[in-house]
């Protein structure tokens, strides 16, 4: 049932990736219970406004939980404590009248701060570039039932493909690692048959951007699997480390 | 090299140098028991174990296994803590399913390299050291007794007659403890022999792991204390 | 009255589109790279477009206002996508796909486009499959279909509850291989503002970096635009917070006709509105309504117990339940499409029926289909879309039904182009929801993907082609040219004017004045009066807008105020063309319904003999009411029928 709540934000803001930001304080009255995380941060930013204040940057777009722009570590989670969310999914009756809710950017080196709560993710991109495809061309494919694929391990690779690439593992890594998400993509590609020829180059490619990159090494903490919004499972950075000695071992 | 350049390679090398210590641990673990089912049987394994080359030579490759190990350990927590960025969250917590000692591996295992240095002052200074060095004097104890280079069971006794041991290598165990439970199943973890089904399968096999060979240990210990 | 040419190819509608192909002009592969083509978006129909340009060849300059590529909105498809593949043996053919399209879009589609559409669908399958995209399969490792709204075959392929996320993560990876390769450029968090026309043609786009505010200019040989809908004209909407119209109204008033700006298709199964803070509304998707049975109270008393909290849907046996879809279309049943199920809900929330707080709800039951198939069935189905309800209302779908009611969800209106995709400035193309072209009045479930995706794969890397051979002597053209200038000078004005304004009312409370506007009067039901009162409220919004707006910050660094701003200024446009538009088509078809059209029984009355024509609306002046042009729809193999889903 619909509640009425106050709570005070602790919001981090910061001009740009150079300067040096801070915590500021917000008060917050009447908030509905109904209302999404992000909702309450735009009745901020609307009260802000008419302050004739700067209102907090955060990214968001879809609001459903499935393009992966929302970005907010709120009291000590990505993505909130409530599990298998996006920030924008998070619904403020996870809340109690009179909290105090801590919110801030990812912090990741590889992931610069580019105003207040609004990080620069395009490591991720580079790291998909480096092979995170198969090499067809578009037209001149045999048809799409000419290989059988077995339904576990079709189930299997869209498991690993759900990955919304938010990063939230990299926020939830005491690392800083992006193992999670590199060996979501991976582990996709190379459980099926059609990712399974280049797969050996593939994930040598990405390793290395991912290296490259300045992301850290994975300590098999589990913290990425436990707050991603969509449960990739860190049996996927098992594979990563299989496909990757393997195709070294057979160079 | 791809095994120190890469992030996955120079895991492995930690994977491959805790495994192979892991393997020396049970090794250990069970040449103690030992001693607890009879002295004289203790005393010739150690003997067995002396200044012969093989022993001499294991004693070597063990100790670049520490060194490699340990190495890593801090060259990897220096990445890391680069990686993780200058600005720490203000508020940070885990899930539950995180385990706590996955958190503190490189904390815990400086607990356990310090309870090392201070076992082998305690054994490995009295006997392997003075038969390499040549030295075949017996250790004279400040109560006066002494005890030859070949009877390890005799050091056990006296070592563990003093409370204060007892308490730094339960400490020091704990700690093995909790290194163990994550470190087992997250070397296999790292060289890739993992899938959904046998997580739990690993987790739970390097639980009861680390609790047979931390209680082997434990156990000598407070047979030494009450013998 | 100018003529609209659509250039459809001469021959059988069966052999028009290997007509064409054997019959245009193509470019050879040196004389590719030396041709810049801009690509503005990333979604399904933006990123496969970039890619497969790429992959021919082209130098694509490719460019979104997201962080990555891979944020587009395409990504929130849930459902699937079509495919005449016929795996099923049910029946299907590239036919019958196409016929179910044209009545689906109750014939107000273009005949050519849709059967263009649907004899490339069975490609796009093969190469989402190879991307490896992960389809559902059935045990023996063959690709699985379900049954979508608007069709008697099973011809959906899916893959979860996610096949947009997938099938835009396969068009993403296609594109990072050419950004790879380096024959994709990729400009993210970049958004277009205006595009340049050199001589008639288009010749480039100003974009301002989002993130230092910059305005920037860019030349390309030819510009597609892949931006996607305008759905978020009604402020609330299933689209994303940054899915706008805008770089549709920049083309239009550079001379791009506006074809049918009225068809909104508005969902049937959304969560409903919770409350006036509500940013946007979520989709559940029409998957659901395979084994879901949508129903509300047969009697007054008990929807008023349920509107008071005091009876819940479990403590209505079933014989005081009305299946109204199923008493309504007993041969399509829960399974019609979109427009006849949303007005239908509304009839009857309309009435009094509806079932939460609100009024403005019904119920979507799984109880009948967990009787069926069991618990462990319906959550591997729908396991995930009924976490995301959970989530959102903190109600367990498995326990009580789902509350639904329709929302603003995709526009089939959209940029005029002719059978090429081009725009009707040469040069200048417009693929995806963005164009207008196959889905008519009404689109139907999983066409969308379907629709993104041939544009983006299997028509524009053809057609584009046949304007490119022309222009192979055009050099690489400096963007210092004085047209560059000036467009970059209007922009900048028009920003330094926004800016200026320093007024009291924030842009979302403006933008919110608007979607009640809309939805009130441009929304499910639409009349005369209405549509009158729409175009005279919006004109006076308008002018709030221009004399009250007030952005905070400055202009030549980030700023998203102003970012919203600009998108609003242009939604205020199209709220007036859906208006007007809506307001010329004196007939009710899919997802345009005016109340003074409709059969005894509710149903959409067409007005064949007067309004069989793409409506083109061009702009004539920031002051003065555009300009009506007509494309004619004339039918050579389909024969218009009342759209009939009771037997």
């Amino acid at each position: 049932m619909e509640k009425l709540i106050n709570i005070t934000l602790k919001v981090w803001r910061q001009r740009g990736p150079q300067e040096k930001g801070a915590f500021e304080t917000y008060q917050l009255e009447n908030i509905s219970t109904e209302s999404s995380f992000l909702e309450m941060l735009d009745v901020l930013n609307e009260k802000l406004v008419k302050e004739r204040k700067e209102p907090v940057v955060f990214d968001h777009d879809c609001r459903e939980g499935i393009c992966g722009m929302c970005s907010l570590y709120i009291n000590g989670h990505p993505h909130g404590k409530d599990q298998e969310v996006t920030t924008c999914q998070l619904h403020m009756r996870r809340f109690n009248d009179g909290d105090t809710i801590t919110i801030e950017p990812w912090r990741s080196a590889a992931f610069p701060v580019i105003r207040d709560l609004m990080v620069d993710r395009s490591a991720f991109d580079k790291i998909m570039q480096a092979g995170g495809y198969t090499s067809v061309n578009t037209g001149g494919i045999p048809d799409a039932n000419a290989i059988p694929i077995p339904k576990p391990i079709a189930d299997e690779a869209m498991d690993a493909a759900s990955c919304i690439g938010c990063g939230a593992c990299v926020a939830a890594c005491k690392n800083g690692s992006a193992m999670l998400f590199v060996s979501a993509k991976v582990s996709q590609l190379a459980l099926l048959p059609q990712g399974k020829v280049e797969a050996a180059k593939r994930v040598k490619a990405m390793i290395a951007k991912m290296d490259e990159l300045g992301f850290g090494n994975c300590t098999n903490t589990g913290a990425c699997e436990a707050e991603c919004p969509k449960a990739v499972s860190i049996s996927n950075i098992a594979r990563l480390n299989r496909e990757f000695i393997c195709a070294k071992l057979k160079d | 090299m791809w095994l120190t350049s890469s992030s996955v390679g120079r895991k492995l090398i930690m994977s491959i140098s805790g495994l192979f210590l892991i393997m020396f641990l049970a090794f250990h673990m069970s040449m103690n028991l030992v001693a607890i089912v009879s002295s004289e049987a203790y005393n010739a394994v150690c003997g067995f174990l002396g200044s012969n080359w093989y022993a001499v030579a294991g004693t070597a490759v063990l100790a670049a296994g520490v060194f490699v190990h340990f190495a890593y350990a801090i060259m990897l927590t220096l990445q890391n803590r680069k990686a993780r960025g200058e600005q720490r969250y203000a508020v940070s917590e885990n899930q539950k399913s995180v385990e706590w000692s996955s958190q503190n591996m490189f904390v815990l295992g400086a607990i356990v390299i310090i309870g090392l240095a201070i076992h082998l002052s305690h054994f490995w200074a009295h006997m392997m050291l003075p038969e390499l060095a040549g030295n075949e004097e017996l250790l004279l104890t400040a109560d006066g007794t002494t005890y030859a280079a070949t009877d390890g069971a005799g050091l056990i006794s006296y070592t563990f007659k003093n409370p204060i041991n007892v308490v730094l290598y339960v400490i020091w165990l704990v700690a093995l403890w909790f290194h163990l439970t994550h470190g087992m199943w997250s070397a296999i973890q790292t060289i890739g022999w993992n899938n959904k089904i046998w997580m739990c399968r690993w987790k739970l096999i390097s639980n009861i792991f680390a609790t047979v060979v931390c209680f082997g240990f434990m156990a000598v210990v407070v047979y030494g204390y009450f013998a | 009255m100018a003529t609209i040419d659509s250039k459809i190819p001469k021959g059988p509608l069966a052999q028009k589109w290997t007509n064409y192909k054997n019959h245009q002009k193509l470019v050879n592969p040196a004389n590719k790279r030396k041709l810049d083509i801009i690509v503005v978006g990333t979604g399904l129909a933006g990123a496969s477009a970039a890619a497969s340009l790429g992959a021919l060849g082209f130098n694509v300059l490719n460019f979104c206002i997201q962080d990555s590529p891979r944020r587009a909105h395409s990504i929130a498809a849930q459902g699937g996508i079509n495919a005449a593949k016929n795996y099923q043996n049910d029946g299907d053919s590239v036919y019958r796909l196409f016929y179910d399209t044209i009545k689906g879009g109750d014939y107000r589609a273009r005949e050519a486009n849709v059967y263009r559409l649907a004899e490339v669908s069975n490609s796009i399958i093969d190469q989402c499959v190879a991307q490896g995209v992960p389809f559902a399969r059935e045990y023996g490792g063959l690709l699985d279909n379900r049954s979508f709204g608007g069709a008697q075959v099973s011809r959906t392929f899916y893959a979860k509850g996610q096949t947009g996320q997938q099938l835009l993560l396969g068009a993403y990876s296609a594109l990072s291989r050419q950004v790879n390769k380096g024959t994709v450029k990729l400009y993210t968090r970049y958004e277009m503002l205006d595009v340049v026309i050199i001589e008639g043609r288009a010749r480039g786009i100003i974009a301002r970096n989002l993130v230092t505010g910059k305005i920037e200019r860019f030349f390309g040989h030819a510009v597609v635009i892949g931006t996607g809908g305008y759905g978020n004209t009604y402020f609330l909407s299933t689209n994303a917070m940054g899915s706008n119209g805008s770089a549709a109204m920049q083309i239009y008033r550079k001379g791009a006709y506006f074809a049918n700006p009225c068809y909104a298709q508005i969902h049937p199964t959304c969560i409903p509105v919770h409350g006036d803070i509500q940013s946007k509304l979520t989709l559940m998707s029409e998957s659901l309504r395979n084994d879901g049975r949508i129903w509300v109270p047969k009697k007054l008393e008990d929807a008023k117990a349920i509107q008071e909290g005091r009876k819940t849907a479990n403590d209505i046996p079933d014989e005081d339940r009305d299946f109204y879809l199923e008493r309504r279309y007993p041969a399509f049943g829960n399974l019609v499409p979109r427009d006849v199920a949303s007005r239908a809900a509304k009839e009857r929330c309309d009435k009094g029926f509806g079932v939460n707080n609100t009024g403005l709800a019904v119920f979507l039951d799984f109880k009948y289909a967990i009787q069926r198939l069991g618990k462990d069935v319906v959550a591997q189905k729908y396991g995930n879309l009924f976490q995301m309800y959970e989530k959102i209302t903190d109600e367990n779908p498995y326990e009580v039904p789902m509350k639904i009611f329709p929302a603003i969800h995709y526009t089939m209106g959209g940029i005029w182009v002719d059978y090429e995709l081009m725009t009707s400035i040469p040069g200048l193309f417009a693929i995806g929801e963005a164009n207008f072209s196959d889905h008519g009045a009404n689109r139907l479930g999983a066409s969308a993907l379907m629709q993104g995706l041939a544009d983006g794969y299997f028509v524009l890397p053809y057609t584009i082609q046949n304007y490119l051979a022309d222009q192979i002597q055009v050099p690489r053209m400096s963007t210092d040219l004085p047209e560059f200038a000036e467009a970059e000078k209007a922009v900048q004005d028009k920003i330094n004017k926004l800016m200026s304004i320093q007024g009291n009312e924030s842009v979302d409370s403006i933008h919110k004045r608007l979607g009640h506007i809309m939805w009130e009067y441009v929304g499910m039901g639409r009349t005369k009066e209405g549509l009158e009162t729409a175009m005279k409220k919006l004109k006076e919004l308008k002018k709030d807008f221009w004399s009250n707006v007030y952005i905070p910050g400055e202009a030549n660094t980030l700023n998203t105020e102003l970012e919203k701003a600009l998108r609003l200024s242009d939604f205020l446009e199209i709220g007036y063309l859906m208006a007007i538009d809506g307001y010329n088509r004196n007939e009710s078809c899919g997802g345009h319904f005016r109340e003074e059209y409709q059969t005894e029984e509710g149903e959409a009355l067409r007005q064949d003999d007067q309004y069989s024509y793409v409506a083109c609306w061009k702009y004539t002046g920031e002051n003065s009411d555009p300009e009506l042009l007509k494309e004619p729809l004339d039918y050579e193999e389909t024969e218009r029928k009342t759209r009939n889903y009771k037997n």
